[in-house]
């Protein structure tokens, strides 16, 4: 048990104090945190606002439960310890020709953390959320019970869990199916788009041909130009598309917090307009590793050290399909007018495969994500605009990125969050549970 | 391929440096004190490519346990091991056995009368078997005392000049002795302390350790500017060092 100052989630937001104990052992029982009044597990602290801190609380770090446990190739289902990183596991399993059967946007998220937040990636029009490929994981309870939980023995609990944000106990070891696949490679189309429309399009007409799918929009466009940016499609490269192997290297990182004056409205329009326009041709064809098409910012390390000392917010929200894509339309606007958009954007159009758990951020529409250094009150005002529209297009804002979201917001984008609370683990809270909770 | 004997197996650093072994398809014969802890590790090393697992529980420290664990390895492996490393090791409460010689004594047997009784153990089968490396985990610490931590120090401290001179004498018999020396790293055992710039995580010390006992190193320091830091600490003259906190 030690007192740390020092932990962050990964916007860098809130000042903690944690007392945290280390987890090594799956068959060890919870550490004592009397005194603390609660817990929570903290895998790689990915999440961005609050749903990976407990402020004042006990944090029970599990990246030291990395063990695998048993890998069955006929079903290709993996089991590991639930600490182990999605980068531990790729490492592993793709000289052996499998892949995780959804990827987030960065690698180094354990597998807990994946079905405790029910994480999708760029194939959610064809396979779902993460919590679709667990066949079975153990939890383990502050009473010392531990429950096996699968979609049919104790499934209330398995969907309780999954997207529970880490508050029913901790998931010791879990199963996951792998998917199939030829090579590390990936084959890639870039393809420039003009507006919202070009990009609905792109996106209707990629979804029965490609696996993966995902657009960066310069979020700084307006007018018949708002919207625009780049849409890039994929598939696993057939067995006779072999790349080359990629050199093992680690990129540089960022060993500081950038000076503050570095992120203003001229900056961000020019790295937005030089994304935009690196791109001369409307498609360009690539043969990709894995890892730059699905991790592209894992090569720097500490990136959000970019956003200086103050840290930042992202808004990752959903909004259902609707005739004019209204709600879309008018973030993207008020984003531009508000000139605190940063970097890209990123676009995805979700599909209709149900997520498996009570409070899964995933539905059917399209999901809009954004980096936005702190700048306050200013920034905070932004996040209340941007979500009276999701909350009137009947859409959602995702926790595992959220800081700031009030309770009312919280209940109106999860109406099944009161079927979670007889779940949660009496000695387990969160910092974003408390503040959607009950301030 | 390999046969690789771990003592000590529930180490962080021995566990990372066995999965790296186990990625050459390595078969592994770990002896620890948890039979639980050595079972998950067993399944890990499987699932990452071990040929094959075994386990066996023993408490290290005490030396007339030894013998029945070589005999035991060596019937698992049904030959004397290619590499055996040496993991265990405990810090001591250097302030209680200021104290208390009994606590000295017991630092001074696990951390360097056991380890040096089966290193020299081990370097005899190998030499009768023709080849074999022994790596022990010993640490910086014994470059030099302290008043922090001066009896886990002088431990380590025998156990290096003890393996130095079994590394001379094994030398023409094909034996390799490595005497691994970390600085700070991110374990369970340091847990306790304050993170700060000079810490190596477990799995890089692991990836180093695997990296120095294949090609037999003699002293490595993990991570390497260890070495220029104690080259510095070793030659701060004694009047100007005792005056020193360290």
């Amino acid at each position: 048990m030690t007192l740390r100052r020092d932990i962050q989630s990964w916007g860098r937001l809130p000042e903690t104090e944690h007392t945290v104990h280390e987890i090594t052992d799956r068959y060890a029982s919870l550490p004592n945190i009397n005194g603390v009044g609660s817990c929570l597990p903290h895998g790689l602290g990915r999440s961005y606002g609050d749903s990976c801190l407990n402020d004042q609380g006990a944090l029970l770090l599990t990246t030291r439960l990395d063990r695998f446990i048993r890998f069955n190739a006929d079903t290709r289902e993996l089991t590991c310890e639930a600490g182990t990183s999605l980068a531990s596991i790729l490492d592993h399993i793709v000289p052996y020709g499998y892949f995780l059967p959804v990827s987030p946007g960065t690698k180094f998220v354990t597998l807990g953390g994946a079905i405790a937040n029910d994480i999708h990636g760029k194939n959610h029009h064809r396979a779902g959320t993460f919590g679709r490929h667990v066949t079975e994981f153990e939890l383990l309870r502050s009473d010392g019970s531990r429950l096996r939980c699968s979609p049919t023995v104790n499934p209330e609990w398995f969907r309780a869990t999954i997207g529970g944000l880490g508050l029913t106990g901790l998931i010791t070891q879990a199963t996951i199916v792998l998917k199939p696949i030829h090579n590390p490679h990936l084959e890639v189309e870039h393809i420039k788009f003009g507006n919202l429309a070009e990009f609905f399009e792109l996106a209707r007409e990629s979804d029965a041909s490609h696996e993966h799918t995902v657009a960066w929009v310069d979020c700084l466009a307006r007018g018949d130009k708002l919207g625009r940016g780049i849409f890039m499609r994929g598939n696993h490269a057939p067995a006779d598309r072999a790349g080359k192997q990629r050199p093992v290297s680690s990129g540089p990182s960022i060993p500081v917090s950038a000076p503050r004056f570095l992120l203003n409205p001229m900056t961000m329009k020019l790295f937005n307009l030089g994304f935009y326009h690196k791109q001369w041709r409307r498609q360009t064809d690539h043969l990709i590793h894995y890892e730059p098409f699905f991790y592209p910012l894992d090569c720097v390390g500490n990136w959000n050290r970019l956003y200086g000392k103050k840290g930042f917010f992202q808004y990752q929200c959903v909004v259902p399909f609707a005739e004019d894509d209204r709600a879309i339309r008018e973030i993207f606007e008020t984003i531009a007018a508000s000139r605190q958009g940063s970097f890209l954007a990123v676009l995805k159009v979700f599909g209709g495969l149900p997520s498996p758990g009570l409070l899964s951020f995933p539905m059917p529409g399209v999901t809009l994500a954004l980096d936005f250094p702190n700048r306050g009150e200013r920034s905070l005002a932004l996040f209340d605009k941007l979500d009276a529209i999701t909350a009137h297009a009947g859409g959602r804002v995702y926790p595992a990125k959220d800081a700031r979201m009030s309770p009312a917001r919280f209940r109106r984008y999860f109406p099944k969050h009161s079927d979670l609370v007889p779940f949660v683990d009496p000695a387990f809270s969160s910092s974003f549970w408390r503040r959607v909770q009950f301030s | 391929m390999k046969k690789v004997l771990i003592l000590g197996a529930t180490s962080a650093m021995a566990e990372h440096a066995a999965r790296r072994w186990a990625g050459d398809r390595c078969s592994f014969f770990l002896v620890g004190r948890k039979t639980q802890k050595l079972e998950s590790i067993a399944e890990d090393l499987k699932v990452r490519g071990a040929e094959t697992v075994g386990i066996h529980t023993a408490d290290l420290a005490v030396n007339s346990a030894h013998a029945e664990v070589l005999i035991a390895a060596a019937a698992f492996f049904s030959k004397v091991p290619d590499i055996a490393l040496i993991a265990y090791g405990v810090l001591g409460d250097q302030e209680a056995e200021q104290s208390d010689p009994e606590l000295v004594e017991a630092n001074l047997r696990t951390n360097f009368l056991s380890p040096a009784h089966l290193a020299g153990r081990l370097a005899e089968q190998m030499a009768d078997a023709g080849q074999g490396t022994v790596a022990v985990i010993s640490s910086v610490a014994g470059d030099r005392g302290r008043q922090s931590n001066y009896v886990y120090g002088s431990a380590k401290a025998g156990l290096n000049t003890y393996l130095s001179g079994l590394r001379n004498r094994m030398h023409k018999q094909n034996v390799r002795i490595v005497t691994i020396k970390p600085g700070f790293v991110d374990t369970p055992m340091t847990a306790h302390l304050k993170k700060g710039p000079l810490f190596a995580s477990a799995e890089k010390a692991g990836s180093l350790i695997y990296k120095h006992t294949n090609r037999g190193t003699a002293v490595a320091y993990v991570p390497w500017f260890w070495c220029f830091i104690m080259l510095i600490i070793r030659h701060i003259p004694e009047p100007a060092f005792k005056r020193m906190s360290l």
